[in-house]
This record gives C-alpha cells, structure tokens and sequence, in this order.
C-alpha cells in the first residue's frame, strides 16, 4: 500500500513536470495550429542556456532569466524564419520542418556547449522528504510544485488582455483578423512564451537527470500528455501530465521486475495509441469537423 | 538539341502511356543501368560496399515509404519497424533452415501482416495523429524486439546472418551481395512506375487526394489505405530483411530505431513525394551529403583553414542533416525530383525559355 503511494505520489509530480515540458507544445498548437515536436530540444536548449550562464558565474536566478529572454527571442524568430513559410502546406512539412529543427538543435547546441552530461544544481538537497512511510524525491518535489505555479500563472496569462487577444487568435484567425488583432504577432508570442516555459521545463528537469542532449527525449512523453489531455487545452496539459506521469510510475512500478525491462516507454506509447483509436481528440480537446 | 519533344508521334494509345515516351529519357535509363550493372568493374570494393550498396537499399526502403506517403498519402513515421520485422523475420527463418528465397518472401509476409495493423490507425485518423499513432508504434516494436530474448537474442545482442545463396548463387561476396540489393531496387522501381498506372495505384492517389470524395465515387478507403499499408509494409520488409543479409550482415534493434524511421521520412521528403527517381536522389543525398561535408570540414581543419572542435565535429552530420531537412522545405518542397524536374522540362524546349507542360 505505501509502495503504492510512493509510485503514485512521485508519478503525479513527475507528471506535472512533463506537462510543463508539454506547455509549450499545446501554446503553439493552440495559436498557429502547429505541431512542434522540437519542444523537446527547446527544453534541452533551455537546460544549457541556463547552465552556460551559470557557467558564466552568474546567480541561478539571473541565469534563469537571462534563458528566458534568449529562448524567447529564439522563439520568435523561428516563428518569422521558418514557420512563417510553412503556412498552407500540408501537414507533413510542417511535421518534418520542426522535426528538422529538433535535429539541427540536437546537434548544434551540445556541439557547441559541449556534450557530456553537466550538473544543474537549483539548491535542492538530495535527501528524499518522507511522510508516513511515503519517500518522496526532494527534487521531483520541487519541479511538481513549481511546474504546478508556472502552469497556474499561464492559464492565469490566458485572462489578462494580451492573453485574451491570443485566445481570440486562436479560435479563429481570419476573424481576429477581421477585428483588428495581429495574427503574426499572437502566433509569434506564443512561440516566445514556448521557449520560455522550456526554459523552465529545461531548469527543472536538468537539475534531476543533468544537462545533456537526452533532454530531448522528453518530447515522447510531452507527446502523449498533449495527445492524452487533447492538443488545444492547458488543463489538458495538467491532466494528460498527471494521468502520464501516475501511470508511468505505477504500472512499471509492478511490471518491470516481472519483465525485466522498462515498460515505461511502452506504457506511454500505449498511452498515445489508445488515446488516438479510442478518442483521437484527447480528454479536453476541441474536435474538428471536416468538410468534404 | 537532342533532348526535345518535337518528333515524338503518338499513334496508339500504348505508346502515349509509355513509361518513358521521349528517346533521350529512354537512353538515360538505359545508360545509368549500364552503369549500375558495371560499377564493380570500374568502382573500388570500398566505395562500392559503402556507398553504393546501402545507397541501392536505401532507396529501395524510400520507393516502399513513398508509395505510402506520396501516393496514399499516409504518414507513416515507424518505418524502420516494419524494416525491422521483416530483417528479424527473414534473419529467424534462415536459421531455422528455410531457403534464403523463401525466408526473404517470409520477412516480407510479416512486415506486412504486422505492419497492417498500423494501417488499422489509418482507418480512423490522418495527418497529425496518424503520424503520432505510428511513432508510439515504432516504440512499441523497438520495445517488444529489445525485450524478446527469443527475437534480439538476448540484451544487447547482435544476431550475425547465415550464409545464405539465392538461386543456388552463393551470396556472400561484395558483387553478388551487390546485384542483389541492385536486382531489388530495379525491381521496386519497375514496380512503382507502373502501379501508378494502374486502377489499385490511382485509387490510392484519390485516397491521397481526399477520401470522402474517393468514397464518393465508389473508392473505398477501408480497403485502399490497408492494401496500401500492406503493400508498403512487404516491400518495407524485404527491403529491411536485404539490408541486413547485404549490407549490415548483422542485426541489432539500434539499426531500426525511431531516428531511422526519421531518415527515410527525409529521404522521402527531400527527394520528392511520390516519385521514383526522388527515393534514389533523397537516399543519396541524405545518407551522402552528410559524409561528404564532414569530410570536407575535416580535410579544411586538418589544412589549418578552419578551426572546428573535436566535439563539434561529431556533431556535424547530425547539424548537416537537420538544416538540410529545413533548407528544402523552406526552399524547394517539392524535393530533388523537382529540380530535375525543371533541369528537363528547360532542355525539353531549348532554346526557348517556357515549357507548356
């Protein structure tokens, strides 16, 4: 039973932590109707960003800050130089142009900042917190609580005016264009606000499992928190992320020592089939009507 | 000039059908098959076993790819899985003492029967989802092959492949491994340009197009988009069994992973969709350009002209690669089969400067 707990309670917090990798994926689907699937890699450019500037002497704090405005210029400009481009073509381009940008980025920036793995400290000690009989990862502690704040602060984002116009946005272009909002400039923001939440997600998960390229494969379970919670929905997000998270605690929990391999993967990969044959538009999200 | 239109006169049908109805074109076939058919004589074993062999397997795997994207229109981003089933397959029936003829066929049959059920996503999804429905398949494959002590052997195990013969023909020799990766892609190449021609290839590509209306008119897409899947997968099959009998000689689950899968959508994607002569030009180029560019940053640094890092060095291919995919998207869509495309149709009407076609 405590056994149980223990998956169950660090699987929701890892959950939550997914979902902030998962975050930027559903902003830009939701605004330009892109999949980005080189979220995964923003999240590792994020993570070096921040280590580099740590590198650099600077407080942790600044660090941060400082890969929040790069990410989010970056952001921005792979909107206006690559996917500005890519509007009106078939769903594959786009698909392959972000896939070709998680590769170029996976091979450009551990190949300019160095591939071994580095240490992100963010000042958590490494001994578990336990309640009951329940041992808690101090650092999962951490990130679930953050990616819980930083979730919370974006949907709040969705109420302010600028986060009204982005709505607007993306429920339907040619009328926000109609009443004067700049699509270009919604769709822009929101990959900025991507980049920044990879930062966060790249912070987080860098100081658990240490800054490298496999940062990057973060984008399989951020695809089936997105796939799960439904492409368009933040509280989908939180949702898929926990659902995700829990599941890929506890089931390999019970089934790795019985089949003596990591049945995470394949609890996620089921996650992402079943969803799509049972319910391809995921819990929350919005269905499309197709016309003929 | 010799490369025209003017002079080509057709007075049946079949000749206005034909595969290649200008002479120049017809020549050009025969010349690159002429050369193909003599690269050992005039190509060393190293550039012929590394670079022609896989690039001839390569781009049978693209031909298999591209019938199911470019002209069923079905994205498929677990294709190396299927590969891999069929290597597996035809790696375990050799073993079990079956005719490497047969155990090719085999490895072709179980690609196809397994990979089907991919296209069982197909049926009530496209596009996006469809493409996210077979990348967790591609998982669920690599997975079973890894944890499968009964396939992979054991963990981290590398099965090496029998000697085999094809026909009574011993195929363990660079030639006759060879010929017989030539021999499949002749084959899948024959086969592409004529199912297009055909009533199974233009209902795919009015699944492609749209398939309600291919509904419609009497098209049915449960039928087409699992014939196509099946299709596919056995060609994906023999291919993935032929790549590893002729060129890797040894399978391991890592020579099938997701970023193979990745590959070959590439291939497909920087060739051209939908086209024969793209698969054979996007597999050279992606398996190629990379290689070649390292090399020449390399031979740069070593000449004292540039100063690249070891660690960047490794990282070359895979930043080569990536920009490669995002150039042609952004420049030429359409992939290398345009470029040709337009290189021809210029020649077509020289020296006049516009073509109507």
């Amino acid at each position: 039973m405590w056994y149980f707990l223990e998956l169950l309670a660090n699987g929701a917090l890892v959950g939550l932590m997914y979902s902030l990798a998962a975050l930027g994926f559903v902003l830009i689907y939701k605004s330009a109707g892109v999949p980005n699937l080189a979220q995964g890699t923003l999240v590792m450019a994020g993570a070096y960003a921040v280590w580099f500037f740590i590198s650099l002497g600077l407080p942790l704090w600044i660090a941060v800050l400082i890969g929040c405005v790069v990410l989010f210029v970056f952001g921005l400009l792979v909107e206006r130089l690559l996917l500005r481009h890519m509007v009106g073509q078939p769903v594959i381009m786009v698909v392959m142009l972000t896939l070709g940008l998680e590769i170029l980025l996976r091979g450009l920036v551990p190949g300019v900042l160095g591939a071994a793995p580095k240490p992100l400290s963010i000042g958590v000690g490494l001994s578990p917190v336990i309640i009951g009989d329940v041992f808690l990862n101090r650092a999962y502690l951490w990130g679930g609580v953050l990616a819980l704040v930083l979730i919370g602060l974006s949907l709040a984002f969705f109420r302010t005016r600028l986060g009204t116009k982005m709505r607007a946005v993306s429920d339907d272009h040619v009328a926000s264009w109609a009443v004067g909002l700049s699509v270009e400039r919604a769709i822009g923001l929101s990959w900025g606000i991507a980049g920044i939440a990879a930062v966060g997600a790249g912070t987080l998960w860098g100081s658990v499992q240490g800054v490298d390229w496999t940062l990057s494969g973060l984008l399989f379970p951020a695809i089936a928190v997105v796939i799960l919670g439904g492409l368009d929905s933040i509280p989908g997000v939180l949702v898929g992320g926990l659902l995700v998270g829990i599941l890929g605690s506890v089931i390999p929990g019970y089934l790795d020592s019985m089949v003596g391999g990591s049945t995470r993967e394949v609890v996620t990969s089921l996650i992402i089939l079943l969803t799509i044959l049972v319910r391809p538009y995921g819990i929350f999200g919005r269905e499309d009507i197709e016309r003929i | 000039m010799f490369y025209r239109l003017s002079g080509v006169y057709h007075t049946r049908y079949q000749a206005a059908r034909a595969l290649w109805p200008i002479a120049a074109d017809r020549w050009q076939v025969i010349l690159l098959l002429a050369l193909a058919l003599a690269a050992p004589l005039f190509l060393s074993p190293l550039y012929l076993g590394s670079y022609l062999l896989p690039w001839m397997i390569w781009s049978a795997a693209a031909l298999s790819l591209t019938l199911l994207m470019g002209l069923a229109g079905q994205l498929h981003f677990g294709f190396a899985a299927v590969m891999a089933i069929g290597a597996y397959s035809a790696i375990h029936m050799t073993r079990a003492g079956l005719p490497f003829e047969l155990a090719l066929l085999g490895g072709g049959v179980s690609a196809a029967l397994i990979g089907t059920a991919f296209g069982f996503a197909a049926l009530r999804v496209k596009g996006l989802y469809l493409v996210m429905a077979t990348l967790a398949m591609q998982y669920l494959v690599d997975w079973v092959i890894i944890n499968v002590p009964a396939i992979s052997g054991g963990a981290q195990a590398t099965l090496r492949t029998p000697a085999v013969s094809f026909f009574g023909l011993p195929i363990a020799g660079l030639e006759a491994r060879y010929y017989l990766a030539l021999g499949w892609a002749v084959l899948l190449t024959v086969f592409f340009l004529n199912v297009r021609r055909t009533s199974f290839g233009r209902a795919l590509i009015a699944i492609r197009d749209k398939d309600f209306a291919a509904a419609v008119i009497g098209v049915d897409p449960f039928r087409y988009k699992l014939l196509a899947f099946l299709t596919a997968s056995f060609m994906g099959g023999v291919t993935g069994a032929l790549l590893a009998f002729c060129y890797y000689r040894a399978v391991t689950p890592e020579q099938f992973s997701f970023n193979v899968s990745i590959q070959l959508v590439a291939m497909v994607l920087v060739g051209g969709l939908g086209t024969a002569i793209g698969s054979f030009l996007g597999a050279g180029f992606v398996l190629l350009l990379p290689i070649v560019l390292t090399n020449l940053v390399a031979a740069l640094g070593s000449a004292g002209i540039l100063d690249v890092s070891q660690n960047l060095m490794a990282h070359l291919p895979l930043i080569i690669y990536g920009a490669m995919i995002i150039g042609f998207l952004l420049f030429e869509p359409l992939g290398l089969a345009k470029i040709y495309d337009n290189i021809r149709k210029y020649f077509l009407v020289w020296p006049f400067r516009h073509s109507r076609s």
